[in-house]
């Protein structure tokens, strides 16, 4: 659906459904450079299966207007703007990598609105390597070829993709392609932003981390180090799955949720 | 910082798309010889119909040795995803049935296949898809011929028979500026000698029974999608873009931002045509790509050597390979064929019509009949045979005379074909 947050058009997947106030809500909220397409298996799930769903497309990601915002406060912010435009009061949050900095500041920031947060390829701090930082920020597609290689892990770099027919390096290269010029460097310069030092030990709700045993490009040591300082989480660790956990092991990935939310 | 590195083409060809086998551990890629896929419990078998999870049903849909010919196809294109098809003309209706109904209208290049020019020409046409044909080599005849109902543009990399030089960039731009896609049929160049996607085409397919199986053993068709081309933005595609009656509504380029044509491809297209490929065939295409590479490189080095030798021949009036200085693509081919123009070319002999039979009928190592692509050597007449329902004018208009013969160059010993060539073109010589 389309929605007007805050003056301008954004695009929120929902599977075609309306919201139902009655049910149960999950936000699925995507990685930098990205779009909701990341959650195409998990959202479409949870929307056949009583829950209202919203993946949204953050701020100058795929059909949202732009431009991207500089922070992961200002993408927690207008995520809750786009609860109140879809007339949801509290949802659960599911994020992946840049998205999960979001859902964590959700939690932290807006407990009232948000019942649990899944964190899919997390770890607080985000740093971004300088020379990624600088290629983002010359626009040079190195960039994305970088992250492309480090998105997957060293199996998924050979393909037998969960998806029939799908090459997985092919889909995750053009959908970063897609994203207009700058976009990358605001949300990579977001998640190296963000300390927030205080976010996890403040989450008062459940918490789910989902992590990838191969994941290059956030660590699962950083992750493992970042989960001591968040109360009430459960881990799950997926073997041998890089960093695009829910396209390299979408069943894994949604059969977690299902646990969980 | 480096930009790592992932596999190269090589690589790709013999591991793309396949793990070994999880029960046994098989490293060949195992023939799932089966129509259909058990489910685990109820709710699984509803999330796989109604695309929640990924995974296989019903052979017709999809198969797992099916999966690894479409990754690695895609893989070694530089595409997002492919779809096996049950030949080379299976994958090209499965294209242009994902992207247009009645009423609309393609743009395409004279030089074509014979069938694919039937498709256009007169078989579509009964289901209200007209085509233009124009001159490949005149990309403004391109862009005249689009009107408002044109929903794509499509060519051939390599012309057949007469092997123009599809100016694959220029032609991209033309359809990109209508707000269409550019479709190419990469059966001639293969991924090895031309990656269509990297020059500006948006989707290409394959007949996989040519170069990419090689053995002629099995009849298969690919179709590849570079996940580039914008549905939404173009506004012209409303079965990608708006909601489909016969998937619960589905908006398939929101369900997938790049992969929109795959998806309906598949789940209308392979559901309701049915066009699919066989395992056992994958299979059989898969072992012939695993030696891609290495059989082009053969296939363009005897080919060299045999377009000189009848460059050469006082029995031959004209030899057409774009790597000859007086063919009218030889620019561009150097410039987008850098390692070379395939295995597959014609030449004209002396004597016309008889003198084609007396050389046909002469030869040994060569084999007469309806295939090119093949690792064995291959001959035919196209005036008599593939192109035999175009009167003379389409006949003249794509390149075609009655002297015309067409070689599709094998991996034979290249000293083995010149002397069989040689025996043959003296015989069609004798009154």
């Amino acid at each position: 659906m389309k929605l007007d947050v805050r003056g301008k058009s954004a695009y929120v997947y929902t599977a075609g459904h309306a919201i139902d106030p009655a049910l149960p809500t999950v936000v699925f909220i995507h990685g930098g450079e990205q779009d909701h397409s990341a959650w195409v298996l998990q959202s479409r799930y949870f929307a056949y299966h009583r829950y209202n769903v919203l993946a949204p497309d953050l701020p100058g990601h795929g059909r949202s207007q732009g431009p991207a915002l500089a922070s992961i406060a200002a993408m927690a912010d207008w995520v809750i703007a786009a609860l109140d435009g879809a007339g949801v009061k509290r949802a659960a949050s599911v994020g992946h990598s840049m998205g999960s900095l979001v859902a964590l500041e959700l939690a932290a920031h807006h407990p009232l609105r948000i019942a649990k947060i899944a964190l899919l390829g997390t770890a607080v701090p985000m740093p971004v390597a300088e020379p990624l930082l600088d290629a983002a920020r010359a626009d040079d597609h190195a960039a994305l070829d970088m992250i492309n290689v480090w998105s997957f892990s060293p199996r998924a770099q050979i393909g037998g993709n969960t998806a029939p027919g799908l090459w997985l390096l092919g889909m995750n290269l053009r959908l970063l392609e897609r994203q207009a010029s700058g976009v990358l460097y605001a949300d990579f310069k977001a998640c190296h932003d963000y300390v927030a030092a205080d976010a996890a030990a403040s989450i008062q709700c459940p918490a789910l981390v989902i992590v990838g045993s191969r994941d290059q490009m956030i660590p699962p040591r950083a992750t493992h180090e970042f989960v001591k300082r968040l109360p009430h989480a459960q881990t799950v660790t997926l073997e041998g799955s890089g960093h695009a956990l829910m396209a390299e092991q979408p069943d894994a990935v949604l059969d977690a949720l299902i646990g969980f939310l | 910082m480096a930009v790592p590195k992932s596999f190269s083409f090589d690589t790709l060809s013999l591991h793309a798309g396949q793990q070994p086998d999880p029960l046994y551990g098989a490293r060949a890629t195992p023939i799932y010889q089966t129509t259909s896929f058990v489910f685990k419990d109820t709710d699984q078998a509803a999330a796989l119909f109604n695309m929640e999870r990924a995974g296989h049903v019903y052979s017709r849909i999809s198969n797992p040795t099916c999966a690894v010919l479409e990754e690695r196809v895609a893989a070694l294109e530089g595409g997002i995803g492919a779809i096996a098809a049950a030949s080379g003309q299976a994958a090209l209706h499965l294209a242009i049935a994902t992207l247009m109904g009645a009423g609309s209208h393609i743009v395409a290049s004279r030089s074509l296949y014979g069938g694919s020019h039937n498709l256009l020409n007169y078989t579509l046409p009964r289901f209200g898809i007209a085509t233009t044909f124009v001159d490949p080599r005149e990309v403004d005849a391109f862009r005249t011929a689009i009107r408002p109902n044109t929903r794509l543009v499509f060519g051939e990399t390599l012309g057949n028979p007469g092997l123009d030089v599809l100016d694959v960039p220029r032609v991209a731009a033309v359809a990109h500026d209508a707000g269409l896609p550019l479709l190419v049929d990469s059966t001639f160049t293969t991924p090895y000698l031309m990656r269509p996607f990297e020059l500006g085409a948006d989707l290409l397919y394959h007949s996989a029974t040519k170069f990419l199986g090689g053995h002629g053993v099995a009849i298969g068709g690919v179709l590849v999608d570079s996940g580039k081309f914008d549905w939404e933005t173009s506004e012209k595609f409303p079965l990608l873009s708006e909601p489909y009656d016969g998937f619960h509504g589905m908006v398939f380029d929101e369900e997938s931002t790049v992969a929109a044509f795959l998806l309906r491809a598949r789940r209308e297209g392979l559901r309701d045509f049915g066009a699919c490929m066989s395992p056992t065939n994958a299979f059989h295409i898969l072992q012939g790509i695993e030696t891609l590479p290495l059989r082009m490189q053969r296939h363009v080095e005897n080919t060299r050597r045999i377009v000189a030798f009848l460059a050469g021949h006082e029995a031959v009036e004209a030899v057409i390979y774009p790597e000859l200085p007086d063919h009218p693509d030889h620019a561009l081919a150097q410039k987008l064929l850098p390692k070379g123009c395939g295995a597959v070319f014609s030449f004209t002999i002396r004597g016309g019509r008889p003198a084609g039979r007396r050389f046909i009928d002469t030869l040994r190592v060569f084999s007469h009949l309806a295939n090119v692509g093949d690792a064995k050597s291959l001959v035919i007449h196209p005036a008599s045979t593939t192109h035999y329902r175009m009167d003379e004018a389409a006949l003249r208009a794509a390149g075609i005379s009655e002297g015309t013969i067409r070689l599709s160059i094998g991996l034979e010993d290249p000293d083995d074909l010149i002397e069989d060539l040689s025996r043959a073109l003296h015989a069609s010589q004798k009154a």
